[in-house]
């Protein structure tokens, strides 16, 4: 709780200027990734990431020390380099996209590991701490850091909110975009900077390896909560900033720990909480929505071997004869009955059923809906009365009243379905 | 150069790793699952670590269960992502390998200090040390290098696994509604791929490393199709750039005192792009010579 309160009081300048840095990083991220996810680019970022690591070891190499100034410019050359084989392999070979995906990230590892292995070799002392380009570790970023990756990120953030309607246009109609005469080529290749650069913004706090997550993650989640582009990019930047500051705050608490890591588990964590609970999308609410429909489904089926009952001239039904029309059903038949006697649409009278007035009037209007689809699809759309009955199933629990009325109205308020059964209207007599 | 014992060992060792990995590689490649195999090889790490706690050692059979179990989970998860999440393929597969291997990392992380296991041990690899690892039987016997015999079990199986089902993996590879069609069980075929991935990936981490398994896995393949797109012409071409790469990959290395595993793969990568280099150019003059011949057969 200590710990707690000292993070986040920012009385600590370092600290503060950790998690100022971390923010500007997370929400860069977030929008870049956000766009590469809808562009079906996510991977490319995951292949960038891996392909910076001969670039930070390259300018080791050059400058001998760890200066920013320098680790950003060898990380930018080498991740653009991979971005462009990427590109460049797809084009002119016969091979699959994420085949060459694969091979480049592989490639560029690999060849920065020979790297990395080569300058430890060297036994120089300024270059401790170059693992923490693998795994990420935010509390080792200082001042001089800050300033170029605090900046790099927020030239990210601004050059996507200035170009924001052209990315949008690109991403989701690039046809339309090339022919209202944007220069997309050049737009891309904007983009693909950008890119880099918000991997190469992470490299430091994140680690390489993670750094792809950062792109992915959040903007995964947060397609599960809307389908606006800018509201989508309001929760994703949300997502990953909790994400981002919580993984500092765990580093800071447990000084061994690599940020990377925690920050990819906290995200990792709200992406499969929005994939299950999400409003609109969720796993979980299509299983609730699925559920209730089908329980309706039988609801409805029960009301009407009720009505038939009723044209035949019987006015209940046993419950034996009732769980005999759906074989194999019994637990659901049995929790269908339940609800519709607390609904008040039927009775139990000593293991007899019957119809109350409010129950007559639901099952009328299905039966109702489902004889007029059937008399449409003989009627407009030339289909066989033997072959209406199946849609007509499937669409008399989902006709809404206005659409009643209008094919009612069409059809000119029949009296009878193509089987010459009788629709039955409220003001019937029955 | 005179005969050196532990470089044959280390070559040789490195050339089986490779051969298991790129015939794997192959049918991934062909399936359009090169990423998946990525995915798994990152996402076995937990599975490693859990082994390894359990067990407490870094051979031995709960290595390849657990890291077999957490690979098809894996695959299972993604497969879930995808088709009943509705997530997009390639964010299932981001999304899936890299929480796994941020836990992972986690784990190694906590245990640190009471295992014999490190990060630099998971992303790297450390084939130089293949010599003097030895397997000592419980009675003290030297039965020689460990990661070798591994490394020998390990392409057995890999070899005995492709023998036996080569008409399963190349039916459902080419066409998976004929394979369905003939009552071939697609899901089967696939797990068992993928189990043969995540087995792969465990046993040959200790000497080449999580991530540069990958490279083993894609990229001679992915070159041997610039060459060829006869199948089992892709498994030769296949076998000899692993040996290859591996041969060369060591003397790279020794060259220039670094990583192992990492020239092996910078050595593979060599060969891709120089292979991606030569397809390029030769297309358009063979395309010429073509129109050639046809040209002058009609003027004839």
């Amino acid at each position: 709780m200590e710990d707690f309160l000292y993070f986040f009081s920012f009385q600590d300048p370092n600290v503060l200027m950790v998690v100022i840095g971390i923010s500007l990083l997370s929400i860069s991220a977030a929008m870049v990734g956000t766009f590469t996810f809808l562009d079906k680019k996510a991977l490319v970022g995951d292949a960038i990431s891996h392909a910076v690591l001969p670039g930070v070891c390259l300018a080791f190499m050059f400058s001998g020390n760890k200066n920013p100034f320098w680790i950003v410019s060898g990380a930018f050359f080498t991740g653009g380099l991979c971005t462009y084989a990427i590109t460049w392999i797809s084009n002119y070979t016969k091979l699959k996209e994420d085949t060459v995906i694969a091979s480049v990230l592989s490639i560029f590892f690999g060849v920065g590991i020979v790297m990395m292995t080569q300058l430890q070799q060297t036994g120089n002392a300024s270059l401790s701490g170059l693992d923490h380009f693998i795994f990420g570790n935010a509390i080792s970023i200082v001042r001089k850091d800050l300033w170029v990756y605090g900046f790099l990120a927020l030239a990210i953030i601004l050059s996507i909110l200035f170009f924001y309607k052209e990315f949008k246009v690109m991403v989701f109609n690039r046809s339309f975009a090339e022919s209202v005469g944007l220069p997309v080529k050049r737009l891309e290749f904007l983009f693909n900077s950008l890119m880099v650069l918000a991997v190469v913004t992470g490299i430091q706090a994140i680690g390489v390896v993670l750094m792809a997550a950062l792109l992915i993650t959040p903007a995964a989640a947060a397609k599960f909560w809307t389908d606006r582009l800018d509201k989508m990019l309001w929760i994703a930047v949300s997502f990953s900033l909790v994400s981002g500051i919580t993984g500092a705050y765990i580093s800071f608490v447990l000084p061994h720990m690599p940020t990377g890591p925690w920050v990819v588990i906290v995200l990792s964590l709200i992406a499969f909480l929005s994939f299950f609970f999400s409003i609109k999308k969720g796993i979980l609410t299509k299983w609730i929505a699925r559920r209730n429909y089908q329980r309706k489904i039988h609801s409805d089926h029960i009301l009407k071997a009720l009505f038939g009952a009723r044209e035949k001239g019987k006015t209940d039904l046993s419950i034996e004869s009732i769980f005999n029309n759906f074989p194999g059903k019994s637990f659901k038949t049995q929790y269908s009955i339940n609800r519709l006697i607390d609904k008040k649409y039927i009775i139990d009278n000593q293991g007899n059923i019957s119809l109350t007035k409010k129950g007559l009037t639901e099952a009328k209007r299905i039966v109702r809906l489902h004889r007029l689809w059937e008399l449409y699809m003989t009627e407009y759309m030339n289909i066989a009365p033997d072959h209406v009955h199946d849609s007509a199933e499937k669409l008399e629990h989902i006709i809404t009243p206005e659409l009643e009325q209008k094919l009612d109205k069409n059809l000119n308020f029949p009296q009878a379905d193509p089987h010459q059964s009788i629709i039955p209207r409220d003001q019937d007599k029955s | 150069m005179s005969f050196d014992p532990n470089a044959f060992l280390i070559i040789s060792t490195g050339s089986m790793i490779a051969i298991s990995c790129g015939l794997l590689g192959v049918f991934l490649m062909l399936r359009k699952m090169a990423m998946t195999g990525d995915a798994i090889s990152h996402a076995v790490l937990p599975g490693i670590v859990i082994a390894f706690m359990i067990s407490g050692s870094r051979h031995g059979l709960a290595m390849v269960i657990g890291a077999g179990l957490v690979g098809i989970i894996a695959t299972v998860f993604i497969e879930y992502l995808s088709n009943k999440v509705k997530l997009q393929s390639d964010a299932s597969i981001g999304i899936t390998f890299t929480s796994l291997f941020a836990i992972g990392i986690i784990m190694i992380t906590f245990l640190a200090n009471q295992i014999d296991l490190d990060q630099d041990c998971v992303l790297y690899g450390e084939i130089a040390y293949v010599p003097i690892d030895l397997w000592i039987t419980g009675s003290g016997t030297i039965m020689g290098p460990r990661v070798t015999y591994l490394s020998l079990i390990n392409l057995a199986l890999v070899s005995l696994f492709i023998y036996l089902f080569f008409k399963e993996l190349k039916i459902s590879t080419f066409d998976k509604e004929f394979a369905a069609t003939i009552g071939l069980s697609t899901v089967g075929v696939n797990y068992g791929l993928m189990g043969m991935v995540s087995y792969t990936t465990v046993s040959s981490f200790e000497a080449v490393g999580a991530i540069l398994v990958v490279a083993l896995m894609v990229v001679p393949p992915a070159t041997a199709f610039l060459w060829t797109k006869n199948l089992k012409r892709l498994i030769q071409l296949t076998i000899i750039l692993g040996i290859l790469s591996s041969l060369l990959g060591y003397y790279l290395a020794f060259f220039l005192n670094s990583s192992i595993a990492g020239a092996m793969a910078t050595v593979a990568g060599f060969f891709f792009f120089l292979s991606v280099i030569l397809n390029r150019k030769q297309i358009p003059a063979i395309k010429k010579k073509l129109s050639k011949i046809k040209a002058s057969n009609i003027s004839i």
